[in-house]
């Protein structure tokens, strides 16, 4: 199978984990005055979930479109990080990974990159891989506008499940091959959860980022795994 | 309205630049050190992205979505096929919600 192919396969969940969120982007902005031209443009334009819905709640309550800005802005600087760890694998030349970079979401990042074995990105793959995403994200957000009217508002309710289950679906094989691994997800998990708790004003983009940052530099710093833990060192096996 | 597409453009170009400027270094080589602490920033994604957003999956309760996301757990740990562990926590979400337990 071509790596396109590949990468259109592993999006697949990833595009029915956003088509009910998307959906529901749409109903939402449609309510908040906006046309579906309008939402279904900004999921095409800016393509970054959690960013859209706060931009729609906060167009709602008259907020300056400066202020939308800088708020998407800081949301989004996870994705600096991000686009580093993803650059180093990605084979292919500056132009066509800056282009590919616009299909950079939490959600692609960590299905391109969970593989460990998986060491080099090809650009084929990443495209196929963010298109389908992006294909399921825009799709939805249309028919959450256009059709409004017809879907009930809370049918989505709970589905967003999904993409969390796709989460411990990707997280789990690599936690079981390496205690490092586990160390530094659980550790990660649970100094979001203190941050969210203690500063409840710090926006969801701010607590990854701050969670990445202490969890893979404590990870960093642990001792290396034990050889006969893992026997297999060659690559391709 | 229209110029909410203001808004949209303004919205785009500071999405884009956190994803594509890295992509600009891509080539300078980086100390080992580096490059290791970079490969472990997936796991730590995925662990502050999964707890405690899971906890919020259902507005009702946050066991729905704990529970859900213990089924995952089972499911991904005996098996690889991330679809079926997506389906079992959708299934197991739709029992809570229909029981309201």
């Amino acid at each position: 199978m071509n790596q396109f192919k590949i990468g259109v396969k592993s999006g697949i969940p990833i595009a029915l984990g956003y088509l009910p969120i998307a959906i529901t982007f749409g109903i939402l902005s449609v309510q908040a005055g906006l046309t579906p031209a309008l939402a279904t443009g900004m999921s095409i334009w800016v393509f970054a979930g959690a960013s859209q819905f706060i931009a729609v709640n906060l167009l709602q309550s008259h907020v300056p479109f400066i202020e939308i800005i800088l708020t998407t802005f800081i949301l989004n600087l996870r994705h600096l990080l991000m686009s580093t760890a993803l650059s180093r694998r990605l084979t292919s030349n500056t132009l066509i990974s800056s282009l590919l970079a616009f299909g950079i979401t939490d959600e692609t990042f960590v299905v391109a990159t969970v593989d460990e074995e998986q060491q080099q990105i090809k650009a084929s793959y990443f495209f196929g891989l963010a298109l389908t995403s992006y294909s399921g994200w825009v799709l939805g957000t249309f028919l959450g506008s256009y059709f409004s009217t017809v879907i009930p508002a809370n049918f989505a309710v709970g589905m967003s499940v999904a993409l969390y289950a796709m989460f411990i679906g990707l997280l789990i094989p690599s936690m079981k091959k390496s205690w490092q691994i586990s160390f530094i997800a659980i550790l990660s998990g649970i100094f979001s959860w203190v941050l969210s708790l203690l500063l409840p004003q710090l926006s969801s983009g701010w607590t990854i980022i701050i969670a990445t940052l202490v969890a893979t530099t404590v990870g960093f710093l642990l001792p290396e795994q034990k050889e006969e833990t893992n026997p297999c060192t060659t690559p391709g096996c | 309205m229209h110029n909410t597409w203001l808004l949209i453009f303004g919205m785009f170009i500071v999405t884009f630049i956190p994803r594509m400027l890295p992509m600009l270094i891509k080539n300078i080589r980086f100390p080992n050190g580096l490059n290791k602490w970079l490969s472990y920033i997936p796991y730590a994604v995925l662990g502050a992205l999964i707890f405690p957003g899971i906890m919020g999956a259902h507005p009702e309760s946050a066991s729905y979505g704990i529970i859900a996301g213990i089924v995952a757990i089972l499911l991904a740990w005996f098996q690889k096929q991330l679809l079926l562990v997506v389906a079992g926590s959708l299934v197991t979400m739709f029992i809570l919600q229909t029981l309201s337990i």
